[in-house]
């Protein structure tokens, strides 16, 4: 039943693209493994793909707020891309603002910002 | 006329069940698909609710028709503490879990009616529906 999101690394930057509807165990395996990931790989940057996610709840916002804090305490910048039209309009009205998120529409435009962050 | 269905909340994986049958209701009564991330996001937040707060009860769907206008009504219904101040809780920003769920006011917002009964030391129910326009 605990399935676990893959991580890939691609030169300095980590990419995750979330693929089926997150449950709690995964969420917080997921936060885990990235932060070790992070650790072992010395990568500067993280772009998760939320292009196949239909829905956010506050829990797994919370997830992903908490996971892009962490990887920031640990020198690198996360990107959020592909966020659904409909996630976006049900996260804003639940009342869930994810600030000082760097996003971008995908992940081509993900890589693209982070590695202009990377750079400047 | 109403159609109903359930699932009862006692684990973490029964919140994603419960969300599951939602929107699958929610397809096949031709909600849209920012009505079915809607629906599925506040039954998720009334399902941890009840995981969170009263520890277990149960998520009902059922499906409505009113004046030729077809619906979905989430009933939330638990057996734990009750809400002691209900104004505070349907406050914005209002949580005694640590920052877990965003709250009554969001799915309040979610949905297009909302009601809720609680009595301390008895329980709470939760009763939200979205029309189909």
């Amino acid at each position: 039943m605990n399935v676990r999101i893959p991580i890939l690394k691609l030169r300095d930057t980590l990419i995750v693209s979330i693929q089926w509807e997150l449950d709690d165990q995964t969420a917080i395996q997921f936060q885990e493994d990235l932060l070790a990931k992070l650790h072992e790989t010395s990568a500067r940057g993280v772009v998760i793909d939320l292009t196949s996610i239909d829905f956010i709840d506050s829990f797994i916002a919370k997830v992903l707020g908490d996971v892009i804090s962490m990887s920031s305490l640990m020198g690198a910048r996360v990107v959020i891309t592909g966020i659904q039209p409909a996630v976006a309009i049900t996260l804003i009205e639940l009342g869930i603002r994810l600030e000082d998120v760097m996003t971008a529409l995908d992940l081509e435009n993900g890589l693209d910002k982070l590695q202009m962050e990377l750079e400047a | 006329m109403s159609n109903q269905s359930s699932v009862e909340i006692q684990t973490e994986w029964d919140i994603v069940a419960a969300r599951q049958l939602g929107r699958n209701v929610a397809k096949e009564l031709g909600f849209g698909t920012v009505d079915q991330a809607r629906i599925t996001t506040a039954i998720s937040e009334l399902a941890r609710n009840i995981y969170l707060y009263a520890g277990q009860g149960k998520i009902e769907i059922q499906r409505l028709t009113e004046n030729g206008i077809n619906g979905i009504l989430i009933i939330a219904a638990d057996s734990g503490p009750g809400i002691p101040d209900i104004r505070k809780v349907m406050e914005d920003g209002f949580s005694t879990s640590g920052g877990l769920g965003a709250g009554l006011p969001g799915v309040k917002r979610l949905m297009d009616d909302f009601k809720i009964e609680t009595t301390l030391g008895e329980g709470t129910d939760i009763r939200a529906t979205k029309w189909l326009r």
